[in-house]
């Protein structure tokens, strides 16, 4: 089932057009990676999609009675603002306090519940943003750089859970990265964006291509020998 | 009747609009919209002018100016202008028409302080009726739009994501606002409306743990600042409005002392138990 089809879609912010004739579709299931430089409009594709900013031209049609789980780049709290982490799970639909149990404890987080999230570290915050992302059951997940402030074991949890995610809820995954070895590893689909997409397909195709390679150079290479690393067959398979 | 004495009257009609401040103050404060409802607010003396002119109801008059001032700020805001500039500007300006326009109102005795710092016990039966109207329409409306106004609170593109406009939660806050100084004006007069939002909240801050739990505090210390406000300008013989706002002011500081106080005490306890 096709979850988002995005067709000729332009934005412009304040004048200047950050997106230019994308296209888009991304199924059930499915997980797909937008990749590029700063300043590529990576976050302004995903806001579109959510519906932040619209479209100057072009179409963004979703799935009927698609629910959305997002989990920003960034999210300042301000601090005149008190909010236990349990309280962010329950905004803006409530739940009962066992599936928000539920939800940290997937997440790692149980024993923060009854803290402030101005308390968390940047690492907590973020598994407790996507609890509760989670907790709406959501038919696309949208993930704007969502290990920013993870640590290395942090972010292979992350993306261990995300895997297992998407085998429970079936949701497709839609996510922005710059850590380009685990896109490699972990999407079904890439999406190299620089205003317009410059080449999509499978982690290994986008990995050979010269426009991939042109965007990232020595860290396309790094990031491709990793894969390949990771797909090689051990010794004991091959002795099998 | 209970209603029949003065005191009376004047300790509902300010209990009245301090449980409507409450919430709407916590967003206040939350947004950091303090200056928008001195705008609004200020805005409010060219809506007295105005109903004098025209002789129609001080009530209908303070709303229509007051909600067509926030309604402009609302739509110049994100339109590329400086926005505590825009709204100083259009604060003290419309202030200060407002005061030239009173002057023009000639043949009609006006007690211009009865406007800029309120007669909270002049209120009768009908203004009692119009302050509890309004404020319970503020509240109730507050309440339908708690979790909404909460997420886009807390990030628009977390409420987009989730189906919630915040254009239309911000408006909803603009059109309270509004309604909230028209029936403030009497209580505690133009220039201290905003006081009157912001203090309760403020005071209540560093003991909430929610943003429910703010809300339900401010609107306690708001109610309490009113009372004990009435109280007090009843025995010193001071103006009422401003009475009531030197309790809260007090009240904000003891609370901000207190929570000073309590990091600094859980800041010896934890560098005590580190040594330890």
């Amino acid at each position: 089932m096709t979850l988002l089809t995005i067709e000729h879609l332009d934005v412009a912010l304040g004048g200047q057009r950050i997106l230019e004739e994308v296209h888009l579709t991304l199924e059930r299931g499915e997980i797909v990676t937008i990749v590029g430089p700063n300043g590529s409009g990576k976050t302004t594709l995903l806001r579109s999609i959510i519906g932040s900013l619209p479209p100057s031209r072009g179409s963004i049609s979703k799935a009927p009675g698609l629910t959305i789980g997002y989990v920003p780049q960034r999210l300042h709290l301000d601090a005149t603002l008190p909010m236990t982490v349990s309280r962010l799970m329950g905004l803006p639909r409530r739940h009962s306090a066992r599936e928000i149990e539920q939800a940290l404890a997937r997440a790692g987080v149980t024993e923060h519940a009854n803290r402030q999230v101005s308390d968390l570290s940047g690492g907590q915050f973020q598994r407790v943003l996507l609890a509760r992302a989670l907790l709406e059951s959501p038919g696309l997940l949208i993930l704007d750089e969502a290990t920013q402030g993870l640590d290395h074991r942090g972010t292979a949890d992350f993306y261990r859970q995300l895997e297992q995610v998407r085998q429970e809820l079936g949701c497709g995954v839609l996510m922005v990265s710059h850590e380009l070895h685990v896109v490699m590893r972990t999407s079904d689909r890439v999406i190299c964006l620089n205003r317009s997409i410059c080449c999509a397909g499978t982690p290994e195709r986008v990995a050979a291509s010269p426009e991939y390679r042109a965007m990232f150079g020595h860290d396309s290479q790094d990031a491709l020998a990793l894969y390949r690393h990771h797909h090689a067959p051990t010794p004991l398979e091959l002795s099998s | 009747m209970i209603l029949d004495d003065f005191l009376v009257r004047a300790a509902l009609a300010g209990v009245g609009v301090a449980l409507a401040a409450a919430p709407l103050g916590c967003f206040v404060v939350w947004r950091r919209m303090a200056f928008f409802g001195d705008a609004t607010a200020h805005a409010a003396i060219l809506g007295v002018a105005l109903s004098l002119v025209l002789s129609t109801s001080i009530f209908a008059g303070v709303l229509v100016v007051s909600l067509l001032m926030a309604l402009i700020v609302s739509l110049l805001n994100g339109k590329g202008y400086a926005m505590d500039t825009l709204l100083g500007v259009m604060a003290h300006s419309a202030l200060a028409f407002g005061l030239v326009a009173v002057s023009f109102v000639s043949g009609i005795r006006i007690d211009l302080m009865a406007y800029l710092f309120g007669d909270i016990l002049a209120v009768g039966k009908v203004d009692l009726a119009i302050i509890w109207g309004g404020a319970a329409l503020v509240v109730a409306l507050m309440g339908w739009r708690w979790s909404r106004l909460l997420t886009s609170t807390l990030n628009t593109d977390l409420a987009h994501a989730s189906g919630i406009d915040p254009r239309r939660e911000q408006l909803i806050l603009t059109l309270s606002l509004a309604v909230v100084v028209a029936v403030a004006l009497k209580v505690v007069g133009v220039l201290l409306i905003a006081a009157l939002l912001l203090i309760p909240a403020a005071a209540a801050r560093p003991f909430s743990r929610t943003p429910e739990a703010m809300a339900l505090l401010a609107a306690a210390i708001g109610t309490a600042s009113t009372l004990g406000g009435l109280q007090a300008a009843y025995w010193f013989d001071t103006p009422t409005g401003p009475t009531i706002v030197s309790l809260a002011a007090t009240l904000f500081a003891l609370s901000s002392l207190a929570a000073h106080l309590r990091l600094k005490a859980s800041r010896a306890l934890a560098s005590a138990g580190g040594r330890h």
